[in-house]
């Protein structure tokens, strides 16, 4: 067939016209370009993420510190969450490969069955994103400054941070030097006589996260949360949604008798590379 | 005008159910190899500072690294680009590399100019 013969053709009679060199169908290779220049997007981000991460002088919040909650669940799981998420997102990678090459073994029932398993997994992952998002927007209670620029963490049994200083449990806790969000060492928790002056005298009180700013760090650091998991989320969307228009035509039968399910390979070729995205921000965003 | 996409590569995109078995397990092999890896990172990310602290610099490095190999597998054999012929392979990865070696390159020596700058006037 015209793959194997072209690999014993000499680059004279490759170039000469009539074939494709690369010897691949312009679906894919159109694909190929596409990734690419959306790599380089992603690329960009991540790198101007790294720029102002090593040139700020303010305190850069850690992932393991910030990203340590799990639903239904009180105490400190540091990364556990991100790493589910990426378990999800990789297992759905794996599960397209599989839809992939069942249908070279023209194995209709394979494709169904893996595509579909590929379409649950970034559903799941999408989910997962937007639990994550409001979490971190919602914050962990927040912290005030006083005038003097200390930071103090303010506590209360119910996490109410609309009128925190009524809710039972009321207290504030010194935050370390130049930091978010590590209390100092050997910091008693103020009483709550203590802990209502300060709050009254408060400079400010920065509560979640928000476009302006954050309990966690910089604004940047929200702000470059926000968008590169967004703009990634936002790929997996619409690559949930175009495994689901491929998944109907597999169901249909369109590629079944078209001969061959090239069109699960190329929608592939995309989720392979949204899960590759995903493991550049996780190393950059979440563990570095 | 034949569509090429239907009628002449692609039809070379079918294999055996022997091939597709020997498929199937390089797919799970790699599976695993990408779940070990990814467990180390978490693993290291939430507890390297209880195992060995002051080796934060040795950390990042091997994150990258790591990062580096998960990602090679994923373009290598899920998308099957190992597989393609080399002048595909060279177009994709090349261009590519040429222009992200040199952003990182500047954006660090930049930054570290910047950081001075901040230091000194802020």
């Amino acid at each position: 067939m015209a793959g194997d013969a072209s690999k014993a053709l000499s680059n004279d009679v490759l170039w000469g016209g009539g074939r494709s060199p690369f010897s691949i169908s312009y679906g894919k290779m159109m694909m190929w370009f596409f990734l690419v220049s959306d790599a380089l997007t992603f690329s960009g981000l991540l790198v101007a993420y790294g720029f102002v991460r090593h040139s700020t002088t303010d305190a850069w919040p850690i992932g393991e510190e910030v990203f340590r909650a799990l639903p239904f669940l009180h105490g400190s799981y540091p990364l556990i969450y991100v790493a589910l998420m990426t378990a999800i997102l990789i297992f759905s990678s794996v599960t397209m490969v599989l839809a992939v090459e069942a249908g070279h073994r023209m194995d209709k029932k394979g494709v169904i069955k893996w595509l579909f398993l590929t379409v649950l997994g970034g559903a799941f992952f999408v989910g997962s994103q937007a639990w994550e998002w409001s979490h971190f927007i919602h914050g962990g209670g927040g912290y005030i400054t006083t005038t003097d620029g200390a930071k103090y963490w303010v506590h209360n049994d119910t996490h109410d941070t609309h009128d925190p200083s009524n809710a039972p449990g009321f207290h504030l806790e010194k935050a370390k030097d130049g930091h978010y969000l590590i209390p100092e060492e050997g910091a008693p928790h103020l009483d709550h006589a203590a802990s209502l002056k300060l709050w009254n005298e408060r400079a400010s009180y920065v509560d979640g996260a928000n476009m302006v700013h954050n309990e966690y760090g910089p604004p940047q650091y929200a702000n470059f949360f926000f968008f590169i998991t967004g703009f990634h989320g936002f790929h997996v969307f619409s690559g949930v949604i175009i495994n689901i228009i491929v998944l109907i035509m597999v169901v249909q039968g369109v590629f079944h008798r078209r001969g061959h399910y090239e069109m699960v390979e190329k929608a592939g070729l995309y989720w392979h590379f949204v899960d590759l995205v995903w493991v550049f921000v996780f190393t950059f965003f979440y563990l570095l | 005008m034949l569509r090429d996409d239907i009628i002449e590569y692609s039809l070379d995109a079918h294999h055996s159910e022997e091939a597709g078995r020997k498929m199937r397990r390089k797919i799970w092999l790699v599976t695993l190899f990408l779940a070990v890896i990814t467990t180390v990172e978490v693993a290291l990310g939430a507890y390297w500072k209880e195992w060995m602290p002051d080796s934060w610099g040795m950390v990042k490095w091997t994150f990258v690294v790591l990062t580096l190999v998960k990602a090679t597998y994923i373009v290598m054999s899920f998308m099957h680009l190992g597989d393609e012929r080399r002048n595909i392979r060279a177009i994709i990865l090349l261009p590519y590399a040429l222009f992200i070696l040199y952003l990182v390159f500047i954006a660090i020596f930049e930054s570290n100019y910047v950081h001075q700058i901040w230091v000194r006037f802020l």
